[in-house]
């Protein structure tokens, strides 16, 4: 049986969320005392040691990410990305409710690194709850003092996908239309603002405190030496266990689904899995033995590999080209615009779909969605459109009888 | 006549702020309604299209007015394959209304969303953002009579 291990999570239900006499009396802001007490670029260096990699979907080294920061930049911020869209995903919201004050020390031990006197958390619209949660939990660092001088201000969305994507959010905070930015430059270098930013999800600065206080080896040493720590798993779908589990990054799907997750409902057979949100690839049992790490997952034709650890499992009753039916409809609907490869790519993608779903596609319908997700997946803007064929080629790949089975039968 | 620049006062000084101004503004409105948008336009330096195009970008936010309670149905995956399309279906049946429509009497507007991020508990509904978990079609008219 494998074992979960808790970084984000290890607060979790042992103190009070509601109060920072709790977080303090379990250890908490002493790492951002020990982080503090070290040269910024020292903080760097350990951080980029320990190979903590972003856990939001695109697995950059975090400190590696503050290198591009210049180190004579008067005003810089720290963004922390709580905008998880992605469905199947409710890690972020999970690890904030149980644990508000790890997120402000990670953001604040950014800060150090990076010289910031300013940080925003963007939490999603559909989270109102959050944000008091937040607000209320700055409000106790700032009376305590723990903080410094370092501010948190936490924005809200409005129920736009593509503002996970770290351009968009930086053009939302601004109080703009969500679109992404054209890069270079990035937002290391021009950020919100104008200003140099680092953007990080959840999970990465929570995990902070730990890389810090534990040292960089003890945390490269876990899981899987190429994507090391810890990682929180949301398993949604015919599974029994429909909960988050986090557990080293070196364990096996099969593990992940069967013993943690229980195995399949209702008694019936293993057909697919869609890991890391929606933009993930549908994975067969066959693969099963693959270790959930970002880099094993991306060999599997998934384009954000771990992605932000969604777990999405379906039994054998369920029709794959329905299902990649309704992830095509998402995309569609929120792609943002900006870009033809996407806006189109998506648009035609999900009537390509729609046809072959209701038994009207032949075999050339198929091959349209081989070359329009290749087009997308290189000249799209952003990650959102180059990771969103991803789902429907490797439904085709992966489980082509079904897709055949439904094609018109051609007389 | 509603005073909508006391609401955006409270906002006008923040950068950027003209996101949080309209969740404000919705909250009191349900809705933001053409004339705030106008007033936001000024109070944070932007044309109207501007500001109407910021309205307009946010699936959260909406222009036109709506009903007291908004029920929004997950049709993301996960709930699809959770039965949602059978939520919805009851929605429209009991509430006598299409999805996108308001009830006659003004208390029910029923809206499609992508994933609120509870997919412990699919298919999932919210109700004036409060999240209703493992919902089934035969649970529509409790929940909604809850409302009453």
């Amino acid at each position: 049986m494998i074992e979960q291990l808790h970084i984000a999570f290890r607060n979790a239900d042992k103190i009070d969320p509601k109060s920072i006499g709790d977080y303090i009396g379990a250890g908490g802001y002493t790492a951002l005392e020990k982080a503090r007490s070290l040269a910024p670029k020292e903080l760097a260096d350990e951080v980029k040691k320990a190979n903590l990699r972003g856990r939001g979907g695109a697995g950059f080294n975090a400190g590696l990410k503050w290198g591009f920061v210049p180190a004579d930049a008067e005003t810089t911020y720290v963004v922390c990305n709580l905008d998880e869209g992605e469905p199947g995903t409710y890690k972020d919201r999970l690890v904030v409710e149980k644990d508000p004050h790890s997120l402000l020390e990670g953001m604040a031990i950014c800060a150090w690194a990076v010289r910031s006197r300013q940080g925003y958390i963007y939490c999603r619209g559909e989270y109102p709850y959050i944000v008091d949660h937040l607000n209320g939990a700055i409000a106790q660092a700032e009376a305590r003092g723990v903080l410094g001088d370092f501010k948190v201000e936490v924005r809200m969305g409005a129920g736009a996908y593509v503002c996970g994507e770290e351009s968009a959010l930086i053009e939302s905070i601004e109080g703009h239309r969500g679109l992404p930015r054209y890069k270079p430059p990035f937002p290391g270098a021009n950020g919100v603002w104008g200003r140099p930013t680092v953007v990080h999800n959840v999970e990465t600065l929570v995990a902070l405190p730990e890389v810090v206080s534990k040292g960089a080896d003890w945390y490269a040493a876990i899981g899987a030496s190429n994507y090391p720590g810890t990682k929180v798993l949301t398993l949604t779908g015919d599974v029994v266990n429909r909960q988050a589990f986090e557990v080293p990054t070196d364990v096996t799907l099969r593990q992940v689904i069967f013993e943690l997750g229980g195995g399949v409902r209702g008694g019936r057979k293993f057909k697919a899995v869609q890991v890391g949100g929606t933009s993930g690839g549908f994975i067969p049992e066959s693969y099963l033995d693959t270790p959930i790490d970002f880099d094993s997952m991306r060999l599997l034709g998934s384009f954000l590999g771990l992605g932000t650890g969604a777990v999405f499992v379906l039994d054998e009753t369920r029709d794959m080209v329905d299902v990649a039916t309704r992830v095509a409809k998402f995309f569609e609907h929120e792609s943002c615009g900006k870009c033809t490869p996407c806006r189109e790519g998506t648009y035609r993608m999900y009537e390509i779909m729609k046809k072959i779903n209701r038994g009207d596609g032949t075999d050339e319908d198929l091959d349209r969605l081989e070359s329009i997700g290749k087009v997308m997946l290189r000249a799209s803007l952003c990650g959102s459109g180059q990771a969103s064929p991803s789902p429907i080629l490797t439904a085709i790949r992966y489980f082509r009888s079904e897709f055949d089975h439904k094609l018109k039968a051609l007389v | 006549m509603p005073n909508y620049a006391e609401v955006l006062e409270c906002f006008r000084d923040k950068p950027g702020g003209i996101i949080e101004a309209f969740h404000a503004l919705q909250k009191e409105h349900n809705y933001i309604p053409r004339e705030a948008i106008g007033e936001a336009a000024r109070a944070f330096a932007m044309s109207e299209p501007q500001a109407y195009g910021v309205a307009t970008f946010y699936s959260y936010l909406s222009v036109e007015p709506r009903g007291v309670y908004i029920i929004r149905a997950c049709e993301s995956a996960p709930c699809h394959v959770a039965g949602a399309d059978k939520v919805i279906e009851a929605l429209e049946a009991h509430l006598g209304i299409k999805v996108g429509e308001t009830t006659a009497d003004g208390r029910f507007t029923l809206e499609l969303t992508q994933c609120v991020g509870q997919c412990q508990g699919t298919a999932v509904i919210t109700i004036n953002s409060t999240p209703y978990l493992d919902v089934t079609p035969e649970q529509i008219p409790v929940i909604l009579s809850g409302l009453e």
